[in-house]
């Protein structure tokens, strides 16, 4: 019989114009970096709705992370501060209900920075593992 | 305990009505009880002089209230704000809710309400009669002939008990004397909070939120809260529903609810006031404006009018989501 490693479900929100692009340099690159990372492309990092973090969770991520351009590179010239400031009060607030604080992060990765793309989603799998399955977040309700 | 009577209120109201200032009034008017006024229009005298109370349980904040009823109103109407309302009134009107042109706006000083699960705590279930006396408040109860007779102080209202202002920051005429803004303890609890593990503290909010019964009402009380569309009205979101207690659908409600409200919220306490489960959510909102004092400076929702909110703003220097932890574990 075969046992089972457990893999964490990642959820990685990409920037279009920088994370997304950083990605595919990986790929090009033939940098590894762990399958279970699911990226979605959003066009800036401050499209990230703090419902889709939360909704993320809900389904069954183990980890969220949020990839945008450096600060002051924002293709929309200002998104991204904007992002900074959300993401730093609601993941304070998550800290606040409990829920550990390893399981978000914000990484600024630019476009040329496709081997910071693999070792960020490297760190970030291997962090999400070692706190195991997501338990405080997942909604019954909304899981196959 | 209130400073101002009725009286006064009800012969200021009726002077502006009949000289034709306002059209009509929102006060506060008689509900079942002593205990649950309501908020009510009054558009003529004679309704003013049978209905309008003024008790010390007179919590309701009406800034909310204007985004409609301005709009309906032909004339002017009149509004009465204790001072943490005017708070709310600012804010909304920094939001272009309503058109100020069509407000009077008539401040009346506050000493404080009470809050009536304090005083079903000591007075227990029956409630008759809830009579003002002095520092005292007489409650009579259906099994006993005698008042009981409890302080004031005892039952005010939590967030009443770390007012954060009796200075008035907008209106047309003052009843009583200017008041001033007061150094409270407001941010102790989150800081109590803060201080524990992060098991403690998920048990502590799973213990609060799972009581959580969706009624809406803080979102539907909430003067900060004025969106005409909801996200929680989507029938397709997949939260209008009660979710298990051990589940995390509360959490998210909660959690999305104080933060669309982040930077905006005046800390007027309605959220609190109106819960039918008493769950402590002013701590939600405590929590944003604490760390957004700390993060991006002190800023109160509502002192002036057309301050821009910290999170539809930035700096190029403002810290990492990441460091906020890092700052949280120097404070240990």
């Amino acid at each position: 019989m075969q046992v089972n490693e457990y893999k964490p479900l990642i959820v990685a929100f990409c920037c279009n114009w920088c994370s997304y692009a950083g990605a595919d340099l990986a790929g090009n690159n033939r940098l590894a970096y762990p399958a279970d990372v699911k990226i979605i492309r959003v066009p800036c990092s401050c499209r990230v709705n703090p419902m889709f973090i939360l909704r993320a969770f809900q389904r069954g991520a183990d980890g969220v992370i949020i990839c945008g351009c450096h600060p002051g590179d924002c293709h929309y010239t200002s998104g991204n501060y904007y992002t900074r400031r959300r993401m730093a009060a609601l993941f304070s607030m998550l800290d606040y209900l409990g829920i550990e604080k390893e399981r978000t992060r914000v990484e600024w990765v630019s476009a040329a920075e496709g081997a910071k793309f693999a070792a960020t989603m490297n760190d970030f799998a291997k962090t999400v593992a070692s706190l195991g399955e997501n338990k405080r977040l997942e909604d019954l309700r909304c899981k196959k | 305990m209130q400073k101002i009577t009725r009286d006064q209120l009800v012969s200021k109201a009726s002077e502006l009505l009949s000289n034709g200032t306002v059209c009509c009034v929102l006060g506060w008017g008689m509900g079942e009880f002593d205990y649950d006024v309501t908020p009510t229009v009054f558009n003529t005298v004679e309704e003013l002089n049978n209905g309008f109370v003024f008790n010390d349980f007179c919590g309701a904040n009406f800034s909310k209230y204007l985004v409609s009823k301005a709009a309906k109103c032909d004339g002017k109407i009149l509004v009465l704000l204790k001072p943490c309302d005017t708070y709310s009134f600012n804010q909304l009107l920094t939001e272009h809710r309503f058109d100020r042109e069509k407000v009077y706006v008539v401040g009346i000083p506050c000493e404080g309400m009470a809050d009536v699960s304090k005083v079903k705590a000591i007075c227990g279930e029956g409630i008759l009669a809830i009579s003002s006396n002095g520092d005292n408040i007489n409650v009579t109860t259906l099994y006993d002939e005698n008042p009981i007779v409890i302080n004031a102080a005892d039952v005010l209202a939590e967030r009443c008990v770390n007012c954060k202002s009796k200075k008035h920051v907008a209106y047309d005429e003052l009843l009583g004397d200017e008041g001033e803004v007061i150094e409270s303890n407001r941010f102790d609890e989150v800081a109590r909070l803060e201080a524990m593990s992060a098991d403690e503290r998920f048990a502590f909010w799973q213990n609060e939120l799972s009581r959580c019964i969706r009624c809406n009402a803080c979102r539907d009380a909430c003067p900060a809260c004025t969106c005409e569309k909801c996200v929680f009205d989507n029938p397709n979101s997949g939260v209008e529903n009660k979710s298990p207690a051990n589940s995390f659908e509360e959490k998210l409600f909660h959690i999305i609810r104080a933060y669309h409200v982040a930077g905006r919220c005046t800390d007027c306490g309605e959220c609190s006031r109106v819960c039918p489960q008493n769950i402590p959510l002013h701590l939600l909102n405590r929590k944003f404006i604490k760390d957004i004092n700390e993060f991006y400076g002190d800023y109160q929702a509502g002192e002036e009018v057309g301050m821009r909110a910290p999170l539809v703003n930035y700096t190029t220097e403002d810290l990492e989501p990441g460091e906020v932890f890092d700052r949280g574990a120097d404070n240990a």
